[in-house]
């Protein structure tokens, strides 16, 4: 391959360079009818799962058809929706905060050509390339992460189980049954990237042992008082050890005070912590974001661990079906997964979802912890 | 024929989701078939690569990247996640396997002409494979290698107009919902503030000069459709401050069943027939909802405007006139101290023009923080260790029970010296005067 250079001359960097321009304006991007009636909207309807109308004031209409997407794309599957969006909506197009991808026109007879047409593309393995869905009180795409696709501090992979746990729901992707919508997240370490600590359903990796020390290297790959400060229950220290007959500085971790967390690798490489037959993911759920009728929550863990099955992760595709389902067939209307739950009592939760309640469950991190156990004589058998 | 054999992956492109597996090999395939002669800048198995290195970590239960990474572009102290792969001859495609943040479009509208002309530079210069879009809201370039970031950010300012996105201990790319663009409910143009302050704000974006990373997020309304009140340090959620619009003959089409509640979105299972006492009235957290003689009211003085009425008969109920924003602040991961939702700081504030209203905020937060934070300390944290009082300090608000949601329960209070007459200096002659020892 041949060096093609852009114009850019890396003997004079600085010449002729362009920053600070920030992003393109989103006017330019906007939809003519959207850019006609913006502000002045004034209702909406879900015509049927994936399918949104919005009515102007003035009367104009804008159909919008949601398709779920894999979030990691190539530039020919970018250009495969860009076809679709020249042939059926004028060149226009978006992608929700979700990740799905939506195609809007202005009048409902292109709707259902644009629908046939998304159908019938499949890749070749046999998956949809276009699901229409994500709407209403069902199961939208998952936000994730990078996992073992481009990330060192995983404790697990975030396309693999994605894909798994949407095969395995994917008919609440495609329909409206459930009480409310269903927030599925997937972070693949406790760094939480994205949006696992407020969904109804969040999968987290965690690692089960405690750092490796690569002593030889402690010193001259990482700031040791970083590390020191990395950990949030102060297992971590500065201390010398021999190696070869020399002395020298490391780090030392009281194993029976670390919890796992990787923060310390975050910030030095000599502390890798990534292990195969330890790692795994962890079930948290009752959480959200939206302020209706209850205040925003924390999800909540509910499965201390469940290993990593790859490449369908089995175990944790079922225990999130099941969640879904018992929640489909007790919650009330309009009730979040975490609403239900603080109704009904986490007993009762564990109770009819079978789920095993084990010591891993009770906060033990700080004066917190506290307000978690439970201070009234109020429960259910 | 696939360069590495991917029988774990391989059973990720069953099922009827769509399969990330099929799409990388569709590309792959696309580049050794090559139908428009590119001279490709990275390795043409680049992919191939990338699904290689992945079984061997879905054989191994690990990640194949090695640590961190630090690569950019001249001027710029961010921008660019460098990753390197730790079986570089087993897999030199992705030796080097670089991720691009874009800064995106607020609410993510695009063109075609503009993606394909992104794709015609990615395809040239990087792996051809992408995520739509970062959970920040960039859009990432993912996979290139060192020499080709230049090249990469030349092209893409001086062809496309577009600037790099944020990373490091600094003012993330902010992301807005798609607010007045298409929802009845939005309370302020959240793409325009969205705009406006990344572009106010872009020598903090690209330069970090912070303790640590910092994010904006636009929420048109409490529905919180960009999750800012949990995804960002600074979180500006719409509201409005006079009563909700109540059209009487839409909520008697609600009750005589013309009109679905909550615009369908519960089609899929026999709720029975709409219950406007049962769904709305006895679902309002506040109680401040009367449905009698057939007439909806609400009690304005009540209302906490958590959306659920609105939401559930969109075509009867409107958010009101008098719009604004509320700002929380403080949401974060749980590294180190813990999770965190934004807490609420200034309970309503203008947000129209160039919202200067809200950048003053925004900047009296930053002299503090940038001062006061310790090293890698979210703002949340700086908050729990030096109280919300000295938050509401600085940004010059005046502490009022909205802040709260309970007042504390222990006594342990910390007073100004000021407030308390005679001040703290005391001599302990005179206090044995009256008390002898």
């Amino acid at each position: 391959m041949a060096f093609i250079s852009s114009g850019y001359n890396p003997a004079k960097p600085m010449e002729g360079r362009i920053t600070d321009i920030g992003p393109r304006e989103f006017t330019e991007f906007l939809p003519p009818v959207i850019k006609a009636n913006k502000g002045k909207w004034a209702y909406h309807e879900i015509l049927e799962p994936g399918v949104l109308v919005h009515v102007g004031e003035s009367g104009d209409k804008v159909f919008t058809v949601r398709v779920g997407a894999a979030r990691l794309m190539s530039v020919t599957h970018i250009r495969e929706i860009c076809e679709i969006a020249d042939k059926h909506c004028d060149g226009y197009l978006r992608f929700t905060t979700r990740n799905n991808v939506e195609f809007m026109t202005d009048s409902e007879d292109k709707v259902a050509a644009l629908k046939a047409d998304l159908a019938a593309r499949k890749f070749d393995g046999g998956s949809s390339k276009f699901p229409v869905g994500g709407t209403g009180a069902g199961v939208s795409n998952i936000v994730h992460t990078q996992g073992w696709v481009h990330c060192h501090t995983p404790a697990t992979d975030a396309s693999g189980p994605v894909k798994a746990v949407m095969d395995t729901v994917f008919s609440d992707f495609q329909n409206h049954r459930l009480p409310a919508p269903v927030r599925i997240s997937l972070a693949c370490c406790l760094n939480m990237c994205g949006a696992v600590h407020c969904s109804d359903i969040g999968i987290v990796g965690i690692h089960r042992k405690p750092p490796m020390i690569d002593h030889e290297w402690t010193d001259q790959l990482c700031e040791i008082p970083l590390a020191v400060a990395s950990c949030p229950t102060a297992a971590v220290r500065p201390s010398k050890v021999e190696l070869e007959g020399k002395k020298i500085n490391t780090i030392a971790i009281k194993n029976e005070r670390c919890m796992y967390c990787g923060n310390c690798y975050t910030m030095c490489p000599a502390l890798p912590i990534s292990d195969g037959e330890g790692d795994g993911v962890v079930i948290m759920v009752g959480g959200k974001v939206s302020n209706r009728i209850s205040q925003p929550k924390f999800s909540k863990v509910v499965v201390a661990y469940i290993p990593n099955e790859t490449p369908r992760w089995p175990t944790l595709t079922e225990k999130i079906k099941h969640i879904i389902d018992i929640y489909a067939d007790h919650a009330m209307k309009y009730e979040r997964l975490g609403d239900w739950i603080e109704r009904i009592g986490w007993e009762k939760f564990f109770e009819l979802t079978g789920l095993e309640f084990t010591q891993h469950l009770i906060d033990d991190f700080r004066d917190h912890a506290y307000y978690t156990w439970r201070q009234t004589t109020q429960f259910k058998f | 024929m696939a360069k590495h054999a991917t029988p774990m992956l391989d059973q990720l492109e069953t099922g009827p989701w769509p399969s990330f597996v099929s799409d990388i090999k569709q590309e792959a395939a696309m580049r050794a078939a090559n139908p428009k002669g590119l001279d490709y800048q990275i390795p043409v198995d680049c992919p191939d690569d990338l699904l290689g290195v992945l079984e061997l970590s879905y054989n191994d239960g690990e990640t194949h990247w090695k640590h961190g990474g630090i690569v950019g572009v001249f001027g710029y102290g961010g921008g660019v996640i460098g990753r390197y792969c730790d079986q570089p001859e087993m897999f030199p495609g992705v030796a080097h396997f670089h991720t691009v943040r874009l800064n995106q479009p607020a609410g993510k509208y695009y063109t075609t002409d503009f993606l394909r002309q992104l794709c015609d530079i990615w395809d040239l210069r990087g792996s051809g494979l992408t995520n739509m879009h970062g959970a920040t809201g960039d859009i990432v370039l993912l996979g290139t290698t060192t020499p080709q970031l230049e090249e990469i950010f030349w092209e893409v300012t001086h062809n496309m107009d577009n600037d790099l996105g944020g990373s490091g201990s600094n003012l993330r790319t902010p992301a807005a919902c798609l607010g007045e663009s298409r929802c009845e409910y939005a309370c302020y143009d959240t793409q325009a503030a969205s705009y406006n302050l990344t572009m106010e704000y872009q020598d903090e974006l690209h330069r970090p000069a912070f303790p640590y990373k910092f994010k904006f997020k636009f929420d048109g309304c409490p529905n919180g459709c960009v999750a800012a009140m949990a995804r960002s340090d600074f979180s500006v959620v719409g509201t409005w401050k006079d009563s909700i619009k109540i059209d009487q003959e839409a909520v008697a089409a609600y009750v005589a069943g013309e009109f679905k509640p909550n615009a369908g979105a519960h089609s899929g299972k026999d709720w029975g027939a709409f219950d406007i006492e049962a769904e709305v009235i006895n679902r309002c957290p506040s109680a401040a909802m009367k449905w009698e003689g057939g007439k909806l009211a609400i009690d304005r003085s009540e209302c906490v405007r958590c959306m659920h009425c609105i939401n559930t008969m969109p075509r009867a109920l409107h958010i009101g006139d008098e719009r604004g924003a509320s700002i929380l602040c403080g949401a974060k991961a749980p590294i180190l101290d813990g999770a965190q939702m934004s807490s609420l700081v200034v309970p309503f504030v203008e947000a129209k023009g160039d919202f200067d209203e809200i950048k003053e905020v925004v900047e009296n937060i930053w002299d503090w923080w940038m001062e006061e934070g310790k090293n890698r300390e979210r703002l949340g944290e700086t908050m729990r260790r030096l109280s919300l009082q000295k938050l509401l300090e600085v940004v010059g608000q005046e502490p009022s029970a909205h802040n709260v949601q309970e007042p504390r329960h222990n006594p342990y209070i910390f007073f100004k010296e000021e407030e308390v007459p005679g001040g703290w200096d005391r001599d302990i002659n005179e206090y044995r005067k009256r008390h002898q020892r």
